[in-house]
């Protein structure tokens, strides 16, 4: 009996909605936070400070009021280094993020939009790219990438290249329920080409879902870039929040105890990736009627 | 055990217009009382009203039809009496099962009433069934859970026994509720509310989903085993012509009130309040083709809940309604010695 | 006719608990096509190497034998047109010819055998710890949602969910290694007093440990959501009225129901318990198939990581048939479709 009256509530603006999300806005206000660092990393800390030679600091030692996160094996500061990673970080998460959902949404709606041979091949290469486990794949692409593209353009597209089929498969049961439609009939009676149909009237009414689901891949990526940089796959040149940590691995932050070089950039790995799930997570259940009553 | 033994029952006093008499069939003692039984469900803070003020008595052996349309009411009241509801309903009113109130057991109290003294019979065509146990050991489970004494073996001769008399087979106790069709998935259900032997059955739209023929049969069968062991039993549906001819009594429910109550044929055939009448008509009467072809129904929606006002309910919609009708709240009224209503025209006309 | 054990007919009617041969030919068959496309994406990934794929087949120091160079093109047909080539590839796979690791100096089947056994302990531990941990509270925080329960046990979910596996681990060696209470490195310590099993069970605490918090967190956050997608369905009304508590309302009706389509996804997330197993091994130096591809990527060493490839995609594949297989055997629902 009260289903009326909470759908007539739930019709106001999707951003109103999320606005009084708790959760989906704490998550925003932390993604704010990074990307102000991020944006003005080098005001907030001197980039020279992430050159070994210049450093200056104490070897390896914990927290001080100089060096809030402490220090690494060669007396860099961790804060310091934090600050400059999540440039990179981000970056990569963010353009990996954008060549996946392309990728997904395009794969997504073809597979579901052609029926016959075409868009057969296309579930299955789908299908293929959900089963596969996504680190070996990624581990190999990364591994046979031409030497002379740079490497973090390479990262980027691997993660990319092997983020895409969730998405699509979610692209897919979209398309085909939107294609069921009547006004879709009419478009095709009305002799509308594929690419109309697909563009007009598919697109449209699949985007907010990909929306939803961009936040989620988002904090996939940002765990894939960690994983690639803390194996070495990553962008020798340029500080990551994965080098950093691998770097404490490879450089026995374990044997000397060094917590604080872990605890930083770790605590900026889960902060971010948790923050870029909350407001999926939030996105989810505006957009999705389905789960309404879910916390 | 039984607290009232009055008979015939007076009503409590909750209305202010004329009390009721019950023309019982017999001197039999209240199996089931409900009194002053109001449930609002809680939205957001705001209650709203879907059971507001319903008495209701029930005789062992007797056959009580509640009709009226979705969101009347009735199901809530059949939900509340074995308190099923869920946690945003606010329930008051007594529910006297037996003579003690259900409202105010223990939930080991009320776990051991339930399906023990009385069962439902929820819609099996849909989902009441779970899909992924067989059926079997669906009906072998309520037996087992309020006799515990019984073996696994008794428990499973029982169950055939219950399907057999229910008129399925019984190696069919191993098929799972989606191997069977919509009419013997409802008569596994009607099997398993006669497992622990209750003295009352609710049978909560048990025909709904399924084709006319079959309905037929469901109810048929409901109503022998009602009679062979002289169980109570109140079968709700939205169809007036199908309780009319099943039930010893209808009482016809509208916007969480009951409008009119009476024995089923003279209920159906000449109703005292509108919207009872407007029922009835909405149905096609059996080998009256003239009904068949021009089926009368009742133009608007029941009224939403949160705005009710001080008058009757139905006024809205009444062809009949005066002026009356809109400030005052009309409770039933005595018709003749077998009925109420509760429409001013009652008073005036009898 | 009357009893439970009814006659000859009814052993004939009784709808049969296993799945078709059909569906599982088709099954089959497409975990076979998913295997061909994983060995094609093998022979041509490697194969489109930039410059001269045989220096990057070579052992590093020695692509400037041009002996050694000529020999290894031969091998991997490099000379010969790729269809020819390709051809040679297939046939050497199915008799389980992987190629030769340099850096192993061994077959790369063998090696990969001799790794395998320590990965599927350690990672089968932990996915049966955290399939069962998993289950149980996200069926529980589900159940009572919005419960303080459920507020912790979510939001735990959630963070752990955020965390890369090895990050886990990570943390926590650098705080525990100072106490020296568990081994934090390697399966096995020759110097270790304690018997050989006990020794292996001690090294697996913490790798362990890391994998089922990761784990359990997916996985109760899929259960929660399917118990939630069950709440308020008809059968739980009934078997409330019926008279049952209400943890076995839970137990014996929800638990079943939600089960199912947390399964599928368990198995669908397969990968992520992959890229677990790889970092995690790496982290805690575990001689497994996880640790061999990271030791694999420092050279690297390209036929092994071609086998690893081969042999975690093929391991993945397995996992999702043997489910889809199990499905129907416990779906009643499957079967009739």
């Amino acid at each position: 009996m009260s289903a009326p009256a909470a759908a007539s509530r739930r019709r106001s603006s999707p951003w109103r909605a999320f606005l009084r999300d708790r959760e989906g806005m704490s998550g925003l206000i932390v993604l704010t936070l990074f990307g102000l660092v991020a944006i003005f990393a080098s005001l907030l800390a001197d980039p020279a400070g992430l050159e070994v030679t210049k450093a200056d600091g104490p070897l390896a030692a914990a927290p001080s009021w100089d060096y809030p996160l402490g220090t690494d094996h060669a007396g860099r500061s961790v804060l310091t280094m934090v600050i400059h990673g999540s440039q990179v970080t981000l970056l990569v998460g963010l353009a990996a993020t954008v060549i996946s959902m392309l990728l997904g949404t395009l794969i997504g709606i073809a597979s579901g939009h052609f029926s016959g041979l075409f868009g057969g091949a296309l579930n299955r290469f789908t299908e293929w790219f959900l089963v596969i486990p996504y680190l070996p794949l990624a581990i190999v692409l990364a591994t046979v990438f031409p030497p002379d593209v740079p490497k973090l353009i390479a990262v980027i597209i691997v993660i990319g290249v092997t983020s895409w089929s969730g998405t699509a498969r979610l692209v897919r049961a979209q398309t085909m329920a939107i294609e069921a439609r009547p006004y879709l009939e009419r478009a095709r009676a009305l002799g509308g080409g594929h690419w109309h149909q697909m563009s007009r009237h598919v697109l449209p009414n699949v985007m907010p879902l990909v929306l939803a689901n961009t936040t989620l891949t988002v904090s996939i990526a940002i765990i894939a870039e960690t994983t690639l940089s803390f194996l070495g796959l990553g962008d020798p040149l340029r500080v990551s929040w994965g080098r950093v940590l691998d770097e404490a691995y490879a450089l026995g932050a374990i044997d000397r105890g060094a917590w604080w070089w872990v605890l930083g950039p770790g605590v900026a790995v889960v902060l971010v990736v948790r923050a870029f799930n909350m407001c999926g997570r939030a996105l989810e259940r505006i957009l999705d009627p389905r789960l309404e009553g879910r916390s | 055990m039984n607290g009232e033994q009055r008979a015939p029952q007076a009503q409590p006093d909750s209305g202010t217009q004329a009390r009721v008499p019950h023309a019982r069939t017999a001197g039999a003692p209240g199996l089931l009382e409900i009194r002053d039984l109001r449930v609002s469900y809680r939205d957001r803070g705001v209650p709203l009203p879907a059971v507001r003020g319903v008495d209701l008595t029930l005789a062992a052996g007797e056959t009580l039809g509640l009709a009226g349309e979705s969101g009347c009411g009735k199901s809530t009241l059949a939900g509340a009496m074995l308190r099923l509801l869920p946690g945003n309903a606010e329930v008051s009113g007594e529910i006297l099962l037996n003579g003690s109130d259900v409202l105010k057991m223990s939930w080991g109290q009320l776990r051991a009433v339930r399906w023990n003294e009385a069962s439902i019979v929820f819609q099996g065509a849909m989902h009441a069934l779970n899909p992924v146990r067989s059926v079997g050991r669906q009906i072998a489970e309520a037996i087992l859970l309020h006799a515990p004494k019984a073996s696994a073996a008794t428990a499973r001769k029982q169950v055939g026994e219950l399907l057999e008399q229910v008129g399925v087979p019984a190696w069919r106790a191993e098929s799972y509720p989606h191997e069977l069709s919509g009419g013997q998935k409802q008569r596994v259900m009607i099997a398993m509310a006669l497992a622990c032997s209750p003295q009352l059955i609710i049978a909560d739209e048990p025909t709904t989903a399924l084709d006319v023929m079959v309905q037929a049969q469901v109810l048929t069968l409901l109503k022998q085993l009602v009679q062979e062991r002289g169980v109570g039993l109140i079968l709700i549906s939205h169809d007036l012509s199908v309780l009319a001819s099943t039930c010893d009594r209808v009482a016809v429910m509208y916007a969480g009130r009951i409008v009119e109550q009476g024995p089923g044929h003279r209920l159906f055939a000449d109703a005292a309040h509108p919207y009872a009448q407007a029922l009835a008509a909405a149905f096609p009467v059996i080998g009256d083709m003239a009904s068949r072809r021009a089926p009368r129904g009742l133009p608007g929606d029941p009224p939403d809940p949160r705005e009710l006002g001080g008058g009757c309910a139905f006024a809205p919609r009444c062809p009949v309604a005066v002026a009356e009708c809109v400030e005052y709240d009309i409770r039933l009224r005595t018709v003749d010695t077998e009925r109420s209503a509760a429409c001013v025209h009652v008073g005036v006309s009898a | 006719m009357t009893g439970p054990s009814s006659g000859a007919g009814a052993v004939t009617r009784r709808p049969s608990r296993l799945p078709s041969p059909l569906f599982v030919l088709r099954k089959l068959g497409s975990a076979l096509l998913m295997l061909a496309f994983v060995v094609v994406v093998n022979f041509f990934l490697f194969r489109v190497l930039p410059g001269d794929p045989a220096k990057a087949f070579a052992p590093r120091g020695r692509n400037a034998d041009p002996e050694a160079l000529r020999e290894l093109r031969e091998r991997l047909g490099l000379n010969d047109h790729w269809t020819v080539a390709f051809g040679k590839y297939v046939e050497s796979v199915l008799s389980g010819d992987l190629g030769v690791s340099f850096s192993q100096h061994a077959e790369v089947t063998d090696v990969i055998m001799e790794r395998l056994w320590p990965t599927v302990l350690l990672s089968g531990t932990a996915l049966v710890i955290a399939a069962v941990l998993g289950v149980w509270l996200g069926a529980r925080a589900g159940w009572r949602q919005g419960s303080r329960f459920d507020k912790l046990s979510s939001n735990a979910a959630v963070t752990f969910y955020s965390m890369p596996e090895w990050l886990l681990g990570l943390v926590l060696l650098v705080f525990l290694n100072r106490y020296g209470i568990f081994p934090t490195r390697g399966m096995n310590d020759p110097r270790s007093t304690l018997p050989a099993w006990l020794d292996v069970l001690w090294h697996m605490v913490l790798p362990v440990t890391v994998l089922a918090v990761v784990y359990v967190a997916e996985y109760s956050l899929i259960m929660r959501s399917s118990i939630l997608d069950e709440r308020r369905a008809d059968y739980l009304t009934t078997a409330r009225a019926k008279g049952l508590r209400d943890d076995l309302v839970m137990r014996r009706h929800a638990m079943p129901n939600a089960l199912l389509p947390s399964m599928t996804l368990f198995f669908l997330s397969m990968g992520f318990v992959v890229a677990g197993a790889i970092t995690v091994e790496t982290v805690f130096s575990w001689p497994g198939l996880g640790r061999l591809t990271y030791d694999a990527l420092r050279g690297p060493d390209i036929p092994l990581l071609q086998g690893l490839f081969l042999v975690f995609s093929a391991g993945v594949i397995i996992m999702n048939l043997v489910a889809d297989l199990l499905m129907p055997v416990l779906d009643p629902r499957v079967r009739a479709s």
